[in-house]
């Protein structure tokens, strides 16, 4: 499940639940369809009521930073239980200085 | 080392299934007392696997996932992911994390990571044209 909200030519999207790769192809065109829409400097992913995430979650993040790429706009993700942490740390993505 | 405790699931291979799979995975070391990190810990290396299954092993192809999940007298807990689709090619590959081959679909390349950095041991077995097990072992209640 997920809630946008956009504000300040910022798009939030509250993404709740469990982030596999069954919900991350739903949540993935949701996001991108608002996106497109609506051009946002900034794309917040909050994913403080995300209770699950595997690698998937991973993959959502890694195409969203690109897709905002593309766009012109940038990528931020923000409110990461600290149990979720710890797949984002393996992959690399503190890198792209898009976390927290 | 005496088995204890065993059970058997298969089910099609759809990405609906995945929380099904996880779930029941971790219904069943339910009794050895689990912390909340060890459940989590197993419910991501399950997902990470049975994910492969439907989108590396059948290709998004309908197939059959099996789980055959085992305890030992000493609380470690083997799961073995089985599917009879394309088999990989080159396991070390294959483990590399950051390799995928299917980039176009957003995959990051790190299920085996995952599995493995969330398990005590991975195996994997594979046959190209037979199919591919995965076994994650890890011992339940190691720090409590």
């Amino acid at each position: 499940m997920i809630k946008t909200e956009f504000e300040n030519n910022i798009l939030t999207a509250y993404l709740e639940g469990e982030l596999d790769h069954d919900s991350a192809c739903r949540i993935r065109q949701r996001i991108d369809c608002a996106a497109r829409s609506l051009r946002p400097k900034t794309l917040c992913l909050n994913f403080e009521k995300v209770s699950f995430m595997d690698s998937s979650g991973v993959g959502l993040v890694m195409g969203r930073y690109r897709q905002m790429k593309l766009l012109g706009g940038s990528l931020k993700v923000t409110c990461v239980p600290d149990s979720i942490y710890r797949i984002f740390a393996m992959s690399g993505l503190e890198a792209l200085g898009v976390l927290r | 080392m005496k088995t204890v405790n065993q059970m058997r699931l298969s089910f099609p291979s759809k990405s609906r299934n995945e929380a099904f799979a996880r779930s029941a995975v971790s219904s069943f070391v339910t009794s050895l007392d689990p912390t909340l990190n060890e459940l989590n810990d197993l419910k991501t290396a399950v997902s990470e696997a049975v994910t492969n299954c439907i989108v590396h092993g059948y290709r998004r192809q309908s197939g059959t996932i099996y789980i055959y999940a085992s305890v030992k007298e000493d609380n470690t807990l083997t799961v073995k992911i089985r599917d009879k689709g394309v088999g990989i090619e080159d396991i070390s590959k294959a483990m590399e994390p950051l390799f995928t081959t299917s980039p176009g679909e957003e995959r990051a390349g790190l299920g085996f990571a995952v599995m493995q950095s969330f398990c005590d041991r991975v195996k994997v077995s594979s046959q190209v044209g037979r199919g591919t097990t995965v076994t994650l072992i890890k011992r339940i209640g190691a720090n409590g």
